[in-house]
């Protein structure tokens, strides 16, 4: 029999407010195994906790029941306490009689009815508590970095500066992601590629980093500490160790009418290609639907011209395997399709982009050396129009748009109307826009910049349609503030895309068992105390995969991420959580229902000798739990249909005590 | 093929071609058009009257007389399709509409939704298929720039009406590509003719109307076709001047079938 110990808090008026505390421990000192039972303003405080310990002592408790708040808030803290006054930590129970009783209860006669009930519940659960030791798993230090832009560079750089080896696996041939695509950022006007592509070195010339480019994660096994992980090396038909990034090859290839993505479609590539002059690893790559030599045999250009010998037109997808000890997820965003939006008529008209097109058109290095021309004609637009939210903040249209803000949007826009008007200030440049979001360090300042110094015409309404019409974009918007109907002949309408995480972060969260929202981005373990952490442990969270995200916020992002890595990878050992589910091998009969039903894949099977009361051996095959992968949620224990499976700290016993000492 | 058919009222009267050419037109593709027994006026247009339930029983008779013979319902005219389909909508998503209606039906009644409405051009894609409707053209129409005018029935609500994208829809365009003619893509193709408009302010309707017609011909039409009478009236009356017929008069042509029918 335990020798329990009751401590009821009062939390100031908190509990005490609606709930006789003095009631609930004289009513809690006759359950059975109480031998101690007292009440205390703060249990938490110093004093509090003291009281706790000198009753272990002075009473030889062997259980603890706090009724207090919830065990999200002070479970740890009493742990802490019975460990101190020398009891095993799992001893401890909490009933939670404030956020359950008090906070939710008006009459003190119900609050504290449900009070003793519910240490009741606790006491009887106490009783069954066995000692609980958690297990150790090693850690393998070095970190997975997933996606190669500004969030993955950051992390990485600063995981390498702790001394820990990064790998950064990027799918496309170079890392730099979306940054190395903008043309200046705000609000302070940096040119992107000025403060990315020194960024891009380090990461090039950091011995603690490796680059696996054009690659992609295959498969992830383990857990944190011991993540095994396969990375899938595409072929890229050039041998990466010898090429020098001379270029050659891509002035030589015969195949120049490839769509280049990196502009956006807006220009072409040849068939091998550096997808741009600063990146980062500076080797070609064959894109292997496009290449002569790769389809049909006839060309081999690229090979005669290539002095280093680099190409390689017989190379396979490489398998990597590697173990890490954390994984970051950076895989970024993209903005969507404007298919469904072609009130806008981006799909009839050329004049009609998207911001980060406009982006392109603007960069010196975009397909007009920065010189704003329509796509169509080449002619210098005098009107343009840029629309905001398309597609974001779309309750009404669920099914095409996002529900969501995008964020970056009213920043990027104001950024572009500003550079228009001061670089060609006889165009007109009209925004429209349904609220202007500008909360930031020195955003809002920015955003009236542009209204009040540049002279852009910010429009509070929607546009409604888009018409193409000869070489002019009619544009048609209601004015909400003045109500009336805009007609504006536009030579260029700029469209400001929603925004949504990159179509790999999908089958990447099912790979690691890493939870989503229902836009498809990862959710962090908590919103506002662990919000680079996701909860499957180990696996972190940088950048816009998490939720939209300007440049600033990325990168403190990516250090946060990168400082919760180093923390972890700085342990040589990582203590567990023993309230981990395990099988009795006697009662388990193989059938696998909790395998399918694990979200972790703590779960696997052995066959094993068994010795029959006849003397002769069976082999079965049964569950087997691996504690360091278990996260407790207990579902197999009752996908179970013999029993079999149990979990430590939340035994079924136990729970049918709790339900028991309720319903009495 | 046998499919049951409802014409609607403006089929008989003012937009004879519409229905004549889908019925040709059918045939050529060995489709059976069976006209649904004593229909009534679909219950004019849904939108203006969702509560009224009384004036959708013409189309829940039609839809349960479909149903009871295990055939998809047609229709060929904008305005019914709307109203038909909505209301087949609502019989299988409002409780309090269903229910009201069934008691409406008396002993005609217990029709939950369950038959299916396909607007002639779905049927052409989903039923016949454009690829088998391409085979039977025996008088491709090469070289003619047509422009399709979806008008705003066709297509909304988008959720309900699930015939294609509302703001980017390609049906008919796909359907002239299939009769050897060159679609011609403008933006105003969804917008609205002016509709009822016309008859309490004919202005504001002629204005809706020539930016239709004005946004194809810029685009370089040189005929539109249209489902709907209403809009092919609104777009004649306010004086377009390139062709505006309806798209099965065009089928017809393409499938050598418009003579017979002129003929008669």
């Amino acid at each position: 029999m335990q020798r329990v110990g009751v401590f009821v808090c009062w939390c100031g008026s908190n509990i005490a407010g609606t709930v006789d505390v003095q009631a609930v421990s004289d009513a809690l000192k006759n359950e059975p195994g109480v031998v101690f039972s007292t009440n205390y303003q703060y249990m938490c405080s110093q004093a509090g906790q003291d009281m706790i310990k000198d009753a272990v002592k002075e009473h030889n408790l062997t259980g603890i029941v706090v009724c207090s708040c919830s065990p999200r808030m002070h479970e740890a803290t009493f742990r802490k306490t019975a460990a101190a006054a020398g009891l095993n930590p799992y001893m401890v129970e909490i009933a939670n009689i404030r956020e359950q009783c008090s906070w939710v209860h008006k009459d003190i006669q119900t609050g504290t009815e449900k009070a003793i009930i519910l240490g009741k519940a606790a006491v009887a659960k106490v009783n069954l508590n066995t000692p609980l030791t958690p297990g150790e798993s090693p850690v393998t230090k070095r970190a997975l970095v997933i996606g190669g832009g500004i969030a993955g560079i950051q992390t990485a750089l600063d995981i390498a500066d702790a001394g820990f080896p990064v790998d950064i696996v990027e799918k496309k041939p170079t890392i730099g992601g979306k940054m190395a695509q903008l043309d200046k950022t705000f609000p302070t006007l940096d040119c992107a590629a000025c403060i990315l592509t020194p960024k891009m070195v380090d990461v090039a010339q950091n011995e603690n980093i490796r680059i696996f480019s054009y690659s992609e994660v295959s498969e992830i096994k383990g857990f944190v500490g011991n993540f095994d992980v396969t990375i899938k090396k595409n072929a890229r038909y050039v041998k990466e160790d010898i090429c020098t990034g001379c270029g050659a090859c891509v002035e030589k290839c015969p195949m120049k009418k490839v769509p280049n993505e990196f502009n956006l479609g807006m220009d072409n590539r040849s068939a091998i290609y550096i997808p741009f002059a600063q990146a980062v690893p500076k080797v070609a790559t064959i894109d292997p639907s496009a290449c002569n030599m790769l389809k049909n045999g006839k060309c081999g250009l690229c090979s005669k011209v290539c002095a280093a010998g680099a190409i390689d037109y017989t190379q396979k997808d490489e398998y990597i395997q590697e173990k890490y000890g954390a994984i970051v997820v950076a895989t970024g965003f993209n903005p969507i399709s404007m298919d469904k939006f072609d009130e806008f008529a981006y799909n009839q008209s050329k004049d009609v982009i998207t911001s980060l097109e406009f982006e392109r058109l603007t960069n010196a290095a975009g397909p007009t050396a920065g010189h704003l021309e329509r796509p169509s004609d080449g002619k210098s637009p005098k009107t343009i129009v840029f629309v905001q939210c398309v597609g974001s903040r779309c309750d009404a249209c669920a099914e095409k748009g996002k529900e969501y803000c995008s964020k970056i949007c009213c920043m990027y826009t104001a950024k572009h109307a500003m550079l228009v008007r001061d670089k060609y200030p006889d165009t007109d440049v009209y925004v429209f826009y349904i609220d202007v979001r500008t909360p930031g360090k020195n955003f809002d300042e920015f955003y009236r910049r542009a209204v009040e110094e540049y002279g852009v015409k910010y429009v509070k309404g929607m546009v409604g349609k888009v018409t193409p019409e000869g070489d002019k974009l009619k544009v048609q918007a209601s004015d909400l503030i003045e109500n009336k109907q805009l007609h504006i002949d536009a030579d260029l309408v700029v469209l400001a895309a929603a925004i949504e995480p990159d179509k790999s972060a999908r089958p990447l969260a099912t790979m690691l068992t890493a939870s989503m929202d229902t836009n498809d981005f990862f959710t962090e373990a908590h919103p506002k105390l662990r919000p680079v952490e996701s909860p499957t442990a180990g696996v972190f969270l940088s950048g816009a995969c998490q939720g939209p995200k300007d440049i600033p916020e990325t990168v403190s992002q990516a250090g946060a991420a990168a400082s919760k890595v180093i923390g972890l990878l700085a342990k040589d050992k990582l203590t567990g959580n023993p309230c981990v589910a395990h099988s009795n091998e006697l009662m388990c009969n193989g059938c696998s229902s909790c395998e399918r039903v694990c979200p972790y894949g703590a779960i696997t099977y052995e066959d094993k000798e068994f010795r029959m009361p006849d003397r002769t051996t069976k082999i079965r095959r049964v569950a087997v739990v691996n504690p360091a992968v278990c996260q407790g949620c207990g579902a197999c224990t009752v996908a179970c249909p013999s029993g079999a499976m149990d979990l430590n700290g939340f035994a079924s016993n136990q729970i049918m005590a709790e339900v028991d000492a309720i319903c009495k | 093929m046998k499919v049951s058919y409802f014409p609607g009222c403006t089929l008989k009267n003012k937009a004879k071609d519409l229905d004549l050419y889908a019925y040709k037109s059918a045939e050529a593709l060995g489709v059976t058009l069976e006209e649904i027994e004593n229909w009534q006026c679909c219950g004019g247009v849904f939108t203006t009257a969702r509560d009224e339930v009384a004036t959708k029983l013409s189309s829940v008779r039609a839809l349960k007389e479909a149903f009871s013979k295990e055939q998809p319902l047609v229709t060929v005219c904008s305005a019914c399709h709307n109203v038909i389909k909505q209301t087949n909508h609502a019989v299988q998503n409002d409780k309090e509409f269903s229910d009201k209606v069934n008691r409406y039906m008396g002993e005609d009644g217990g029709y939950f939704g369950e038959a299916e409405v396909y607007h002639y051009l779905e049927m052409l894609r989903d039923l016949v298929g454009f690829d088998a409707l391409k085979e039977k053209v025996v008088n491709p129409l090469k070289g003619k720039k047509i422009a399709a005018y979806y008008g705003c029935l066709l297509l909304r609500p988008g959720s309900v009406m699930k015939m294609d994208d509302p703001e980017n829809p390609s049906i008919m365009e796909d359907f002239i590509k299939a009769l050897g003619a060159q679609p011609v893509v403008y933006a105003k193709r969804n917008e609205c003719c002016g509709g009822y408009v016309s008859v309490e302010s004919p202005d504001l309707a002629k204005k809706s109307s020539n930016q239709v017609v004005q946004n194809a011909k810029m685009q370089g039409a040189e005929m539109i076709i249209t489902a709907c009478p209403l809009c092919k009236y609104n777009l004649l009356k306010n004086g377009a001047d390139i062709p505006v017929v309806y798209f099965t008069e065009l089928l017809a042509e393409a499938l050598g079938v418009k003579e017979d029918t002129d003929e008669q």
